[in-house]
Order: structure tokens, then C-alpha cells, then sequence
């Protein structure tokens, strides 16, 4: 291990040290390319650590001071992860803000953290703070990354990016003593300070401040590296929200760790053209990415000439035979190795190719369950596609397949140095390196999320299966029972609804009532292939989703899932009686989901009591009138009759009690 | 190592105005085709910076005018001044060649083109390297065609359309059609960009998309736009002043306001009995 210089020991404690370290060991290894005018430019970590020292002088001129808080708001741009490091060299705390947040939302947080300087990316960033700029008293100065279409605004409070970097510039030419003091300051950092405040995406009422100590944050980086063994020569492409823990962690935290290569897209609409032209070594996506890709692949399959449709279903059935035992590393007959040898040449490698995924080493997903023929899929492929379980309070890992040793419907067990225990009332309860320190100005919630002893209580309900792996069932408190007195978990339901390619998002009800029913939301891209290639028309997302076909469909779907539910003791007794396609697309802008796209139940039940109302009573079909939110805040109405169909519920697979897990 | 791409700035050429100046004026124009009078005796000006909308009911003559004024037809009276300079009779090419762009109403792309070869076309005119370099794609006309492409990505960044740089247009929905054509269009560096109705056919984001373009465009590059356009509402919002045609004759001429509270510009698209 170098010396670094630090005076707490050998090794950083702080991601600014990393950075300093990796200027030196990793001086011309590329750390951050981004595609720009066409041509992917490349800053190696020296070139790195020049950007960072001049904005952060740049800062330090402007008097941001030690401890206090700097919003960072945009997409994966190069300059936003420099801020982080830039504000941490000065002590300061990088607070990012999820980009497509809505004014007053934005609002919300800035205050909550006060914020006095916020670095944002673009025009539309600043036109939407200083259109709620009477509501955050405490925000002074805007910087922004990209000038197109500023030149004309009031530059007193507003700032470039470019010219507070020169200001630093100058500085560093001018006054010798400015840099010493500023990579002193850095090596001094015991590594107590808080490192970033983390909001969390509110998936349970507002979003919370995490905020994570530096020393900490470096700690669970470095373990999860070695865990996955990460090095300087891998590569990640930085296309998820800059503000989520995920991006924050697996591109920022582990990639100044290890020293690896951060790649930004050229715009959120390319990320798959990048993707293929990157083609990093470590991935990650949440499932419905996947779903996604595997959509699409299967549609333009759809389109293929016979020979290749013959040729790629074949393979896929080689795949799935073997494919997964082969990345495992268990025994497969000489021959099925040769099957499966010759449909990489033929399928799988192209295919990966196509995909972006030809390199990669370690692919990850987490945040929802991920359907088991899915995952099977890509692993299949020879994708080493594993799944993680994590909070924002845990700075991402409390649990981690490990390689070889991988189930689609577990999260792995602890990830390495993380405790985990299953609380009296099932909850998932943790203790992990990379722990949070509290929520930001909010003692009480802190209070609310940890036990007496130091464990962090996740809310997710969870059990052990026999090898230790970790099964996350639901949220603890949406764990319910009917009135039958029949267990009910709602998202249990709803992800075997939403391993469905037609069927987008689902909620459950049943609760404290007689019976399951479900909202479905149909899946545009999927059905609407399906109504091309049946030659059935439609208008609208409202028209498809009201669609009798569709119906049909869907309680095909709803049929097979009652029959899995029958099948399991445990859930038998809460299958679906009753369900409806909603006539619009569940919305974060609408407040329906997070931003991170997951059901807010409550919210819904609100919004849609008179469908819910309809579900219970047995009416057939139910007059609803809807507000919606566009982009800029405007809102408008949409209304339809939603149609309420019956399901037919299955009785209980005979099985033995000691059968049940 | 340091190789950065240095930016490009995409401006009008200096052409001694000052904004505010008069750029294009039309003096007393008529034209007709046989018996039918297109345009009889418009008369108005357009102002170096500003953008200047050309509106009207269907068949009022606003194409006509646009094709005027790119020198697509030729009028039978009249005058066209464009920067001091006044002329009769203008090729198409010639317009352009002096300075002024446009879009048209259908979309006339090379469709089985990327992005990227249309906008490229559009510097066709400033290329100055013989078809005998360009053919042996050597030398001087290879440097030339790396200066291009840095325009051209400048304004793909501008446009935003970096997702469908290498994708046949054919394949683009109308709405980043639309775009693509304006991208073209810019490329050629114009000092005055004539739009026909930049938004037909377009959604309330794509509107928007396309109303922050255009203002952008007049704004950082400096260029004068002429655009013909039916929404009513990004008219007003977007130009600094109207004219307004009806049959063929001017009925209006002024500031947005001005125009929507004109009693004759009411009736022409209210409908009244003449």
C-alpha cells in the first residue's frame, strides 16, 4: 500500500485523499470520459485532480465554508462529480438533488438543508429555482454547468461554472501557498466529517436527509470493491440519478476507491448507444431496465427473418439449459458445452455485444424483485447478473450474492462486514460499515429508524432461507391480513403481476378487507406491439388499456397468479378476486410513484378511492375524472369509465404443513 | 495530452447592421399565377435580430411570401431590398448564397440520410475546396470536412439530437424531423432564417421544445428569423412583431398586442361576411 501522507495512518479516510492518491499512482489512467461534440474526451485522474483543485479554490473565494451544504443538481455530467469532490476537499457537504424533481419538491429539500450555493446543470435548472426562489430565503448564488440560453439573465447571483473554475485557476497561479493549503487541508481530515446528505426518494411521505461520515463511506466502498474485486482498470457508465444512493455510490464512492473509470452519456437519450461504445466492466439496473431490454430484444426478434428466429430460439433453449451452470462453474455434458460454445458464437456474443454487455464482469440489480425467467435470462447469456439488497442509510450493500452462488428469488446474504438480524415482527434490522450518522435536522425520525442497541431498521420484512440467504418479501407495514385472517403481502402479489412483460405496474389492495383486488397498468410498449401485430387500433394509452382484448389478456395473467398463490401455504388464502386496467399511466410527476419509481400506495388508495370503492361493491365499471401534472407543473384533467372484471380464485394446493418455508 | 475540442460559436456573419436596422424590406410586391393574385401590394420590413411572425388564415399568401422573398418565385411588381441591395430577380441559390435559410412546410429532407448528412449538407455552400479534393478526401479538403463536422456536432448539441446522429431521418418522428430540418438550415449559418410553419403537426412538448429553439437561435447566433406559424398563442408569445396577410393583402402590422387587438385581423380569422 503507498504512502499517502495522511496523518491519520497509511490509508485514506476520505474520498478527497482517494483522489489525491489516485492523481499520484493513477496520474495518466484515465478517470472520467464524457462524450462531447461526438468524440468521447477523456480527463486522466491528474487532469481530474486539476479540475477539482481549481473549482474547489474557485468555492473557497466564493466563501463556501466548512460544514456547510452545496446543492448539486443535474444529470451525470463530468463537472457535477467534481463538486462532490471539491466541496468534500473544502469540508463542505454535497447535498445532490434528483434532477427531474418538481419546483416546489426541489424547494423542499434546498430549505430543509440549507442551501446557500447550488451548482445546477442547465437553464432549465436555474429557470426552476428562481421560479420558487422566494421560498428558499437562504439560497444566494446559482452556478451553472452549461451556458447555452443564460447569457441574457442577471448574472449577480448567477455564476458559471467555467469562471469560478478560473477564478481558482488564478488563484493556484498566483498564490503557491493556495494549493499547498488546500491538499493540507485535505490530508488533515480524520475522516469524522459528514461526507454527502443523501435525500432519500420518499417512497414513505417526505424525503429524508441521510447523511453519511466520510471515513465510513470510504470503508463500505472499499469493502464492496474487494468483494467484487474492482480495479483501476474497470469501467462504469454514470447514467443513473446523480442524486441516488446507487449512482453515488457504485460510480463516485467505489470508483475514487479503486480508481476505476467513471464514463458520463452524452444525453440521457443515448445512454444505450454509450453503453455499446463503453461497454463497461461493472454494471448496475434496477429490474424493470432489464425488462426493458429483454422487451425490446424480443420485439425485434418478432420483426427477424425465419432463419435467425429459428436460430435464436434454439440457442436460447441451449442458453437456458446450460448457460447458467457453465458462469456458475457446475458440470455440464461435453456436449451441451458445445451447444452452448456455438450459440455464443452465434447469438449470445453478438447479443451481448449489441447490448453493451460484452465486457462486463459484475452485473448488479436491486430495488424490486426481479422476475425469475428474467434473471435467468441475462445469466444465461454469461452475464454475471447478481442481486444486492440496500438503503440509503446503509450507503447502498446489506446484502450481496456472491459469485457462483446467485438465486433469483433471494438478496445474497450479508454483504462483508454487515450484520444483519430479523426483528420479532419480521423486519429486516441491520448494522453495516457504511451506516448513516442520522437524518439531517431531524433527531426524531433517527430516533423512529434505530433500535436502543445501534441497528438500523430497514421496514422491509424479510426471512432466511436455509443457506443463510436473505428473502425480502414486502414492506413490514404493508404486510396485512384480510378478514378471512389470511396473510396478505401486496407486493408479493404485485410483483408476480409485473413479471408479466404486459403488465407495467400493479398495486394491491386487501388490507383489513374481505378480499385481493388490483389496479394493473398495462405496459405501452408490449401491448401496443402485441394490438399492432393483431391489427387492433387504438387512440390513446386510455383507449388500449380499456380494450375487452386487453381484458382478456390481463385476466389471463391474473389466472396464472392466482394459481402460483394457491400453490404456496403461506399465501393461498390471498388470491385475487377482483381486478381493473387503470386508464392512465401511474405518474412520479402525479405523485403516484417516487422517483424512483416505486408505488405509493397510500397516495394511490387516496386518488382512486372511487375505483377502490368499485372493486369492493361489485360494480362493473366506475366514472373517474383524474388531475394530472405535466413537466412544467401545469395541470390538466383526464377522465374515463374504468371496467371492473372477477377473477376465479383457486383452491389451496393440498401440501404438507412441514412443506412450507 | 490535452486535446480538448475547443467550442465553435455558430453566429450570422458581420454584415455592418446593427440590430434594429433594416435588413429585407418589401416594397409594394404583387404576384400572381394567371388570374390569381397571391400577394397584391404588400409592403413591410423586417429588422436585423428580431424575430417577425407572418400570419393569416389558410390561402392568405404567406408561403408566396416566404417564396418571394428566397427568390423561389419572382414577383411581377415590386421591390425586394435585402441589406441595402436591391433586386427583381433571384435564383433560389442566390439567396442562399447571400445569407438566408429556410424550412419548409413539408419537411424536405434527404430521408434515406442520417442526421448527421443532412445537417452536413447544409454547409455544402461554405465548403470551398473543389469537388477534386473532395473526391480525393485528402489533405486540405479533409481538414476542411473535420472543421464541418465540428459545426455540424455544435449544432446537434444545440438541437439536441445526439440520440439520433446516426439514425436515417426516414425513420424520425415528424417532431424530430422538424428539428433536423432546422439543424440543416443552421448549418448554414444564415443572417435571416425564414420557418414555414416550424411547428405543424407538433404536441404541446414538442411546441415548446421547438419555441426555446427558436429563441435561442435568435438569441446566441444572433439570427433574424422570419417564421409563418398557426398556433396563435406561441406566435405571441415568441415574436417581437406580426404581420398579418388576408387574401393576399396586408390587413396588419405590428407588435403582438397590436395585431390581436386589431379589428381586421379579428375578422379575418373570426369570419365575417364579405
Amino acid at each position: 500500500m503507498e504512502a499517502t501522507g495522511v496523518t491519520a495512518g497509511g490509508k485514506p479516510v476520505t474520498f478527497p485523499q482517494y483522489m489525491l492518491l489516485n492523481a499520484k499512482r493513477f496520474a495518466a489512467r484515465p478517470a472520467m470520459r464524457m462524450k462531447d461534440y461526438g468524440i468521447w474526451q477523456t480527463w486522466s485522474w491528474s487532469e481530474q485532480r486539476d479540475e477539482i483543485r481549481d473549482f474547489a479554490l474557485g468555492l473557497k473565494a466564493m466563501g463556501l465554508g466548512e460544514g456547510e451544504r452545496i446543492a448539486i443538481v443535474g444529470a451525470n455530467r463530468p463537472r457535477l462529480y467534481w463538486a462532490f469532490c471539491a466541496a468534500q476537499s473544502l469540508k463542505a457537504i454535497p447535498v445532490p438533488v434528483y434532477a427531474d424533481s418538481v419546483a416546489e419538491e426541489m424547494a423542499y429539500v434546498l430549505n430543509h438543508a440549507g442551501i446557500r450555493f447550488a451548482l445546477v446543470q442547465d437553464q432549465e435548472q436555474v429557470d426552476k429555482i428562481q421560479s420558487v426562489a422566494e421560498d428558499i430565503p437562504g439560497l444566494s448564488d446559482v452556478i451553472y454547468d452549461e451556458p447555452r440560453g443564460l447569457r441574457d439573465y442577471d448574472h449577480t447571483h448567477l455564476h458559471d461554472f467555467a469562471a469560478i473554475q478560473e477564478k481558482g485557476r488564478e488563484l493556484a497561479r498566483s498564490d503557491a501557498s493556495a494549493v499547498a493549503d488546500w491538499e493540507a487541508g485535505i490530508r488533515a481530515s480524520d475522516g469524522s466529517e459528514v461526507s454527502a446528505i443523501l435525500y432519500t426518494s420518499g417512497t414513505t411521505g417526505r424525503s429524508k436527509g441521510v447523511m453519511l461520515t466520510a471515513s465510513a463511506s470510504v470503508k463500505a466502498a472499499e469493502d464492496t470493491a474487494a468483494f467484487d474485486h474492482l480495479t483501476e482498470r474497470d469501467e462504469v457508465l454514470a447514467y443513473l440519478p446523480l442524486a441516488w444512493v446507487g449512482d453515488h455510490y457504485l460510480n463516485y464512492a467505489q470508483g475514487y476507491v479503486v480508481g476505476l473509470c467513471m464514463s458520463c452519456p452524452e444525453s440521457p437519450d443515448t445512454v444505450s448507444q454509450n453503453l455499446r461504445e463503453i461497454g463497461p466492466t461493472f454494471y448496475f439496473a434496477p429490474p424493470r431496465v432489464f425488462e426493458g431490454l429483454l422487451t425490446s430484444v424480443m420485439i425485434r426478434m418478432e420483426d427477424a427473418s425465419r432463419v435467425k428466429k429459428w436460430l435464436f430460439n434454439r440457442y436460447l433453449g441451449v442458453a437456458k439449459k446450460y448457460g447458467e451452470k457453465i458462469l456458475e462453474g457446475r458440470e455440464v455434458p461435453l456436449s451441451g458445452r458445445i451447444s452452448y460454445w456455438l450459440g455464443d458464437k452465434l447469438i449470445y456474443g453478438p447479443l451481448r455485444n449489441v447490448l453493451g454487455f460484452t465486457r462486463i464482469r459484475t452485473a448488479y440489480t436491486a430495488g424490486e424483485a426481479i422476475g425469475p425467467d428474467l434473471f435467468s435470462f441475462f445469466r444465461s447469456l454469461g452475464i454475471n447478473l447478481k442481486q444486492l439488497y440496500g438503503q440509503t442509510e446503509a450507503f447502498l450493500y446489506v446484502t450481496a450474492q456472491k459469485d457462483g452462488d446467485v438465486r433469483p428469488d433471494t438478496v445474497g446474504p450479508a454483504a462483508p462486514d454487515v450484520d444483519i438480524r430479523i426483528a420479532e415482527n419480521g423486519e429486516v434490522q441491520f448494522r453495516s460499515p457504511g451506516m448513516f450518522s442520522g437524518y439531517y435536522g431531524d433527531e426524531d425520525k433517527t430516533k423512529e429508524t434505530m433500535t436502543d442497541d445501534g441497528w438500523v431498521m430497514t421496514g422491509d420484512a424479510g426471512i432466511f432461507d436455509a443457506r443463510g440467504h436473505l428473502k425480502i418479501i414486502d414492506r413490514a407495514k404493508d404486510v396485512g391480513k384480510l378478514t378471512t385472517g389470511a396473510l396478505y403481502a401486496p407486493k408479493y402479489i404485485e410483483n408476480k403481476l409485473k413479471f408479466f412483460p404486459n403488465i407495467k405496474e400493479a398495486v394491491a389492495f386487501g388490507d383489513g378487507k374481505d378480499f385481493v383486488a388490483v389496479f394493473l397498468n398495462i405496459d405501452l410498449t408490449a401491448v401496443g406491439n402485441w394490438a399492432e401485430r393483431n391489427n387492433i387500433s387504438y387512440g390513446s394509452y386510455q383507449e388500449l388499456a380499456g380494450l375487452p382484448q386487453v381484458y382478456e389478456t390481463m385476466s389471463k395473467h391474473v389466472d396464472q397468479v392466482n394459481r402460483d398463490l394457491a400453490a404456496e401455504p403461506m399465501m393461498a388464502g390471498a388470491q385475487i378476486q377482483r381486478f381493473l386496467v387503470l386508464h392512465k399511466e401511474l405518474d412520479a410527476d402525479d405523485g403516484e410513484l417516487t422517483r424512483t419509481q416505486k408505488v405509493r400506495r397510500s397516495f394511490i388508495a387516496e386518488r382512486y378511492a372511487p375505483l377502490i370503492e368499485a372493486l369492493y361493491d361489485g360494480s362493473g365499471e366506475r366514472f373517474i375524472e383524474t388531475e394530472v401534472t405535466f413537466e412544467d407543473g401545469r395541470k390538466g384533467a383526464i377522465s374515463a369509465t374504468v371496467k371492473v372484471a372477477d377473477a376465479e380464485i383457486h383452491p389451496a394446493v393440498d401440501v404438507l404443513p412441514e412443506a412450507a418455508e | 495530452m490535452n486535446a480538448r475540442i475547443q467550442h465553435v460559436e455558430l453566429h450570422a456573419d458581420d454584415d455592418g447592421l446593427n440590430p434594429g436596422d433594416v435588413m429585407l424590406k418589401v416594397d409594394n410586391v404583387s404576384l400572381s399565377f394567371g388570374g390569381v393574385k397571391a400577394i397584391s401590394d404588400i409592403s413591410f420590413d423586417i429588422l436585423k435580430g428580431e424575430i417577425r411572425a407572418i400570419i393569416g388564415p389558410n390561402g392568405a399568401g404567406k408561403t408566396s411570401m416566404l417564396n418571394v422573398i428566397n427568390g423561389f418565385y419572382h414577383p411581377q411588381e415590386g421591390v425586394i431590398t435585402f441589406r441595402g441591395k436591391a433586386r427583381s430577380r433571384m435564383q433560389p441559390y442566390e439567396a442562399a448564397a447571400s445569407g438566408i435559410a429556410r424550412t419548409f412546410q413539408n419537411v424536405a429532407l434527404f430521408k434515406g440520410m442520417s442526421t448527421l448528412d443532412n445537417i452536413m449538407s447544409g454547409r455544402t455552400l461554405r465548403m470551398h475546396k473543389n469537388f477534386f479534393w473532395q473526391v480525393l478526401h485528402f489533405g486540405p479538403a479533409r481538414n476542411e470536412e473535420i472543421e464541418h463536422r465540428l459545426k455540424v456536432e455544435e449544432i446537434i448539441d444545440f438541437l439536441e439530437i445526439q440520440h439520433i446522429r446516426k439514425t436515417p431521418v426516414g425513420k424520425l418522428p415528424y417532431g424530430l424531423q422538424k428539428r433536423v430540418e432546422l439543424g440543416r438550415a443552421l448549418a448554414m449559418e444564415p443572417d435571416l432564417l425564414l420557418l414555414d410553419e416550424p411547428m405543424a403537426g407538433m404536441n404541446l412538448e414538442e411546441k415548446e421544445d421547438m419555441s426555446r429553439f427558436i429563441l435561442d437561435v435568435n438569441s446566441q447566433m444572433g439570427t433574424t428569423i422570419a417564421l409563418i406559424e398557426h398556433d396563435m398563442g406561441v406566435v405571441m408569445d415568441i415574436s417581437d412583431r406580426v404581420v398579418v396577410l388576408d387574401y393576399g393583402r396586408k390587413i396588419g402590422d405590428g407588435s403582438p398586442e397590436d395585431v390581436k387587438n386589431n379589428q381586421d385581423v379579428i375578422d379575418a380569422y373570426l369570419g365575417v361576411s364579405h
